[in-house]
């Protein structure tokens, strides 16, 4: 992964530098809240319902085994002890002191992380898919591209104040795991006939409260302008994006109000100034960053292991995670590993220190010290020897890490909703566990693969527009009710669900969704998932089982 | 409205100095102009396009300024004649006279004075010198050492900007 020169080190040690000088001065008195909001938002920090939550940064979802045992560390001296991972492959703590933010910012830059621009107006941590470098189909590695545009966009003195937050994905994987086009800007890797790289460039998509689709406004963008790009659509959204009403500021409604064809031309208005000017990718730098991702000393081993096999056929609980929580790795007998962080139980998405250290450890014993954070809120070790994931899974069970639901209706995205963020209208990680204890694991295998999506108010930030089924807490007179969506999906062929009907309170969620669970179970054709099915029947049989005919009188909400 | 002197806290070029130039509000008129002959003033966008001959023929230097919505490519003409051009920042969070200020000196090669006017705080100062203001009126109650202080926040910077014209790499070693 990508390591610190003298350059970056020093940059971090500046920034660390002037948030203690800045969080003295707010202390002091001597800067006022409205002043200090900004800054300390563009560090990560909030100021949460119970207590500040500190939002720090693994860009593009990479963490090393060292970082993660100083993110244990923070958990155990600076917070409760446990730690929460995002949809924007970040990690949250909940319960950081405000005066001890700058030390956790120092201990975070020996490690090479920070928590900076992971919330404000500004430009945030660029994601990308879990599985790059080692998926079996792959355009081309988009790790080295994510940190070219980290180091753009880190500082960047224009885009500091930026009408609304500003997110980025990159996608070289052919099978699209990163929402890229719900994205303020999605970027396709693509090679062109010649064997050139370049990119499909999308604009204004975006969840929130207004759910929009990407438009592309570029299908090839050769690798060498991206930076120069980037900086135009940049330039025309600081300039002309909306900052009279907070939900109308990003991108998205921008684009949809100026036109897309209209936006592209006020784009390349913008390049043409910047066009083969000094941010021009050179070869070099591309070969630079290229060369901290290559491949880690795989060895050459044949592509079965009698290990394996022998493992699978003697253990079915093996066999069970195996066959749901592995996917194809493109280097020989190697495998990629998903740790599903949903156990019933467990706040999804949710770490303690003790799970972090060991998460460490067997990324130390396992896959070259390194590891992944998704975007649904898992962690990946991306380069395990076949002949060892029956000793990995062994290991895992021992600190509650061998959930083997991975895809499955159980393994949610969820926001930390009303137990912890001020801005929900209603509880989350409640409705989750509630849904998962309604389902018994063999009735989640026969289901088979469904995306369940949490978000506890409309800032989205559970993904729920892109759940095959959507949850989202609404406000409904001061009780907290649940709006359900379906139909939505993030892949390739991202779709927005669609509301089935009225809102439901707390208590008639599990049924609700164990009911549009059975229209499924009646309908499906053979090897239909739930998503393929929706997409055939329609929404009436669920609003009929949901509703039966009072969905008449009732009004939408 | 009355005129402002902007003598209390400025900052030019790296350094407190004193200000010789006086703002003028938006309700500036044609018809006071002569009682401000002699002076050093910078008038409102919709003034300045609106008074042109008057503007060139009155004694005493004038600039223009920008509130942030306003975009200078009204100014291209003569923009090379202007001494000063100011922007404005109406809170400080209002992030668009960056970009301005790049468009200024990056797009029309303007090398006059870029002032920041309005709500103008420390902690924005190093990113405004980055995007090509020279001059900074900051808000009376602004430190002026910590403002001065401001501008070596960070040794370096990754992007090019109007104070550092190559990316950082084209210049790692
Ligand atoms: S979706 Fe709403 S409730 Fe959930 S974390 Fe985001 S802002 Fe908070």
């Amino acid at each position: 992964m990508y390591r610190y020169d003298q350059y970056d080190h020093q940059m971090l040690a500046d920034r660390v530098a002037q948030f203690r000088d800045q969080t003295s001065r707010f202390l002091d008195g001597k800067l006022s809240s409205a002043e200090f909001l900004p800054l300390r938002l563009q560090n990560g920090l909030y100021i949460q319902r119970l207590a500040p939550m500190l939002r720090i940064a693994i860009p593009y979802g990479m963490l090393s085994s060292v970082q993660m045992r100083k993110l244990a560390f923070i958990a155990d001296h600076f917070d409760k002890g446990y730690g929460h991972l995002t949809t924007r492959q970040n990690i949250q703590f909940n319960w950081p002191a405000l005066a001890d933010v700058p030390d956790i910012l120092a201990h975070l830059a020996e490690v090479e992380m920070h928590a900076i621009q992971t919330s404000g107006n500004c430009i945030r941590n660029t994601t990308t898919d879990q599985f790059a470098g080692v998926s079996a189909d792959e355009v081309e590695d988009a790790r080295a591209y994510c940190e070219i545009i980290r180091q753009w966009s880190t500082f960047h003195p224009e885009f500091a104040f930026l009408p609304r937050k500003f997110k980025i994905a990159v996608c070289g994987t052919r099978q699209d795991q990163a929402a890229t086009q719900v994205h303020d800007i999605g970027l396709y890797l693509l090679k062109n006939d010649k064997g050139e790289i370049g990119f499909r460039v999308l604009v204004g998509g975006g969840l929130g409260r207004t759910p929009v689709i990407g438009s592309e406004i570029n299908s090839f963008l050769p690798q060498e302008h991206l930076l120069s790009y980037l900086d135009a659509i940049l330039r025309v959204y600081n300039r002309e994006g909306r900052r009279d009403n907070k939900y109308k500021a990003r991108i998205k409604i921008l684009v949809k109000e100026t036109g897309v064809n209209e936006f592209r031309e006020k784009v390349e208005t913008e390049w043409k100034v910047l066009k083969d000017g000094p941010l021009t990718l050179t070869q070099d730098e591309v070969e630079r960053c290229r060369a901290f991702f290559h491949d880690p000393a795989y060895k050459t081993l044949p592509a079965d292991s009698a290990t394996l096999e022998a493992a699978l056929n003697k253990d079915v609980l093996f066999a069970s995670w195996y066959e749901q929580n592995i996917a194809a790795h493109k280097k020989q007998g190697y495998a990629i590993v998903t740790i599903c962080v949903k156990k019933t139980g467990f706040a999804p998405g949710d770490l303690d220190s003790d799970q972090m250290r060991f998460i460490a450890d067997i990324a130390d014993r396992y896959s070259f010290g390194e590891m992944r954070i998704t975007h649904t809120q898992n962690l990946v070790l991306a380069d395990v020897e076949k002949d060892q994931l029956y000793d990995l899974w062994q290991s895992l069970k021992t600190h509650d890490l061998e959930a083997d639901n991975l895809g499955l209706l159980s393994d949610m995205i969820c926001c930390p909703g009303g137990d912890f963020c001020s801005l929900a209208n209603a509880k989350s990680i409640p409705i989750a566990e509630a849904i998962q204890r309604r389902f018994s694991y063999p009735q989640l295998r026969e289901i088979g693969q469904l995306s369940l999506n949490i978000s506890g108010c409309m800032n989205a930030c559970g993904h729920h527009h892109v759940g095959n089924i959507g949850i989202l807490g609404v406000d409904k007179k001061g009780e907290e009710y649940y709006q359900i969506s379906l139909g939505g999906s993030a892949d390739n062929h991202t779709a927005l669900g669609k509301i089935v009907g009225p809102s439901f309170s707390q208590d008639e969620v599990p049924d609700v969704i164990e009911k549009i669970v059975q229209v499924y179970q009646q309908h499906r054709d053979a090897g239909e998932n739930f998503l393929a099915a929706y997409n055939r029947i329609g929404m009436d049989p669920f609003k009929e089982a949901l509703y039966g005919n009072k969905a008449d009188d009732k009004q939408a909400d | 409205m009355e005129t402002r002197q902007m003598t209390n806290k400025l900052i030019k070029d790296g350094a407190a100095q004193p200000d010789s130039w006086y703002l003028q509000s938006s309700g500036l008129t044609a018809e006071s102009l002569p009682a401000l002959d002699g002076m050093d003033i910078i008038v409102p966008l919709a003034f300045w396009l609106a008074q042109k001959s008057a503007i060139q023929s009155r004694k005493g230097n004038t600039g223009v300024w920008l509130d942030s919505h306003e975009l200078p490519a009204a100014l291209a003409d003569d923009i090379h004649a202007i001494p000063v051009i100011a922007l404005n920042f109406p809170e400080f969070k209002d992030g668009r006279s960056f970009s301005t200020a790049r468009e200024l000196r990056q797009r029309m090669g303007y090398q006059g004075e870029v002032r920041a006017i309005g709500d103008v705080l420390r902690d924005q100062l190093f990113f405004m010198r980055r995007c090509g203001f020279n001059a900074f009126v900051l808000r009376d109650d602004q430190d002026m050492d910590a403002a001065l202080a401001a501008f070596n926040d960070f040794h370096d910077a990754y992007q090019p900007a109007i104070d550092q014209p190559l990316p950082l790499f084209r210049r790692r070693q």
